[in-house]
């Protein structure tokens, strides 16, 4: 063996595998920074840096020249029109998640008690309003709300009730587009629990019979508690969207009548877009991030140890 | 003895077992009036909308007949939308865009997903949890900012502008949903295919896009139904006509002033909502499974 000429081929040979390995790992990391960066660009690119952007535009004044500090933020405490945005905000919110996740509660339930056979056809129809963009679905709900030609007055007036101004008075309009949230919204809480129903072992409900247990025993003492994960992520996420919603409001009403409808997203668009003063808009926007980022944190919390049980 | 004992013990059992059964058929004709009335109330948007958009202007004007039927059927809202105004430009805008935003969102989501879901790096846990809290981002706490990005970007009333936005709507859900498809592949699997010499990109478009190809499905069909469905980037940033997607269209062409063609309105509502309306019927499981991915899977 003349190690002078073949020290050539074989130092890389021996080496290699320890470069290779180093490379390897090297590569890996790389390969995995590589795979990731056009999320990290876009998360970065379009939704970290336009919030903080939104901060810096939360303190300039109306034409963007000057600084302002909380300016914007004591004009909007102490316009009328703000808190009564607080206030109708909450309780579309509160309301609709309500009354949503008991119309899913009820219908998951419904399903689940239903044979097997049946249930995919029901299910299907029942998740029609969520497949429907809520954008073009709500313009079904306004022409039913027509003052002159709504459908739901001629068959109030078929029974003898005085025509109902849907969307022409505070009280009703704010029951409008709670009714058509709730429409649109119920068959996710549907979907949501009877997935979770499902997912709770038949043994368990056995042996609640076994032990005597009455429906109402079964749901309080074997449901309830395998399901409690996701009933509490269901319901915050969709207290997070629907605080946030804005297609329902803007088509319906637009914020009307006299500004009694509006909520967060509405009346930055009208303020922030429709009336020109981006800061302002920024500002009422960013309103909603305090209360989102505590739903939020608690959804995470739900979320991690679900994945732990889970696991 | 042992027979009264017996008797005490089987009737009490024998009549709960028959007031179970009892129990159980009225639990059933609840069942089916509570179903009946909320297909009812699901159905009834639809159903006025398609009955609206079979009747004329004159149909529709008449205040006499019932508004729930259609006296004389006639499909000329259809054929109006699809032969004049620029109904079919809002349609072809909203395809373009759509397909976009799908491709663009699987390819992004894919490679996040493959990489947080079998390469462990650094800070790849927080990564994902970041993808989580962005998911919970609602558009409508940004669309003011952006629309100042866009228009230093210059891409003001410009429908490619939706392009570039929507993937922040889809990218985060659906990688996410991918992590979890990606990661309940055996690892056993990955180690073959390195046996076999394969690289990252390999195994990656050999092994897991094939293996997990219904989690690829269902996360393409939620892309594919939130860019259809956006709404608030489309009504803040586009303004001419011909840019506008279906969602912000209808509403902007068939309203003029105070003149309302309610009948092509809603004709052009119906063919708006089809595409998803199809892919739902056709590819339901996926279409729930990525809907519940967060129940089932995380």
């Amino acid at each position: 063996m003349s190690q002078g000429t073949l020290s050539a081929p074989t130092a890389p040979a021996v080496v290699s595998p320890h470069g290779t390995l180093r490379r390897l790992a090297r590569r890996n990391s790389t390969t995995a920074f590589l795979l990731t960066l056009p999320l990290i660009l876009l998360v970065l690119g379009l939704v970290v840096y336009p919030f903080l952007y939104a901060l810096y535009l939360a303190t300039l004044n109306k034409r963007m020249t000057k600084f302002i500090g909380l300016d914007n933020f004591t004009f909007l405490f102490s316009r009328q029109t703000f808190w009564d945005v607080v206030f109708q905000s909450v309780l579309f919110a509160v309301t609709a998640v309500v009354v949503k996740a008991l119309i899913g509660f009820i219908l998951a339930h419904v399903l689940h008690a239903l044979p097997a056979k049946g249930q995919r056809k029901w299910r299907g129809m029942l998740l029609v309003p969520w497949v429907i963009p809520p954008a073009i679905s709500t313009l079904a709900w306004w022409w039913l709300f027509d003052p002159s030609y709504s459908a739901f007055n001629w068959v109030l007036a078929g029974i003898g009730v005085d025509p109902v101004p849907w969307l022409g008075v505070p009280g009703w309009a704010r029951f409008s587009v709670i009714l058509v949230n709730v429409w649109y919204g119920s068959p996710f809480f549907m979907i949501m629990y009877l997935a979770a129903l499902k997912s709770v072992p038949d043994q368990l409900y056995e042996a609640a019979a076994i032990d005597g247990a009455t429906g109402w025993q079964r749901l309080r003492y074997v449901t309830f508690p395998m399901m409690r994960n996701i009933i509490s992520i269901t319901v915050l996420f969709s207290l997070i969207v629907t605080f946030a919603n804005f297609d329902i409001v803007r088509i319906l009403t637009n914020g009307g009548p006299l500004d009694t409808t509006h909520v967060f997203a509405t009346y930055a668009f009208q303020v922030g877009i429709q009336s020109g003063d981006i800061p302002l808009g920024a500002t009422v926007s960013l309103f909603m991030f305090p209360l989102l980022a505590v739903f939020a944190i608690f959804i995470l919390r739900g979320v991690n140890r679900r994945n732990k049980e889970m696991a | 003895m042992s027979a009264t004992a017996a008797s005490s013990t089987f009737t009490p059992a024998e009549r709960k077992h028959g007031s179970l059964k009892r129990e159980r058929r009225w639990a059933m004709i609840g069942a089916y009036i509570a179903l009946a009335v909320f297909i009812v109330f699901f159905m009834t948007p639809p159903f006025h909308m398609l009955m609206t958009s079979l009747k004329s202007s004159g149909e529709i004007a008449d205040l006499s007949g019932n508004p729930w039927i259609v006296r004389h059927p006639t499909l000329q809202n259809y054929w109006e939308l699809l032969t004049q105004g620029n109904y079919i430009i809002h349609f072809r805008n909203s395809v373009i865009v759509t397909l976009c935003t799908v491709a663009i969102t699987m390819v992004i989501s894919t490679m996040a997903a493959f990489a947080l879901a079998r390469m462990k790096f650094w800070g790849s846990a927080t990564l994902a949890t970041g993808v989580f809290l962005t998911y919970l981002v609602p558009e409508t706490l940004l669309f003011i900012p952006m629309f100042q990005i866009i228009g230093g970007l210059g891409l003001y009333n410009n429908m490619w502008a939706m392009v570039l936005i929507f993937p922040t709507l889809t990218v985060p859900f659906c990688t996410w949903i991918m992590i979890g498809y990606f990661a309940s592949i055996p690892k056993e699997l990955d180690e073959a295919a390195l046996i076999d010499g394969a690289g990252h990109l390999q195994m990656l478009w050999k092994i897991f896009i094939p293996v997990a190809l219904p989690g690829i499905l269902a996360a393409m069909i939620f892309a594919f139904t939130v860019s259809w469905a956006a709404f608030i980037y489309p009504i803040a940033f586009l303004v001419s006509s011909d840019q506008m997607v279906l969602t912000v269209g209808i509403v902007s062409d068939l309203i003029r002033a105070d003149t309302f063609q309610w009948g092509k309105i809603m004709a052009g509502a119906l063919m708006a909502a089809l595409p998803p309306l199809l892919v739902y019927a056709f590819l339901m499981d996926y279409y729930i499974a990525g809907l519940t991915a967060g129940a089932t899977k995380g």
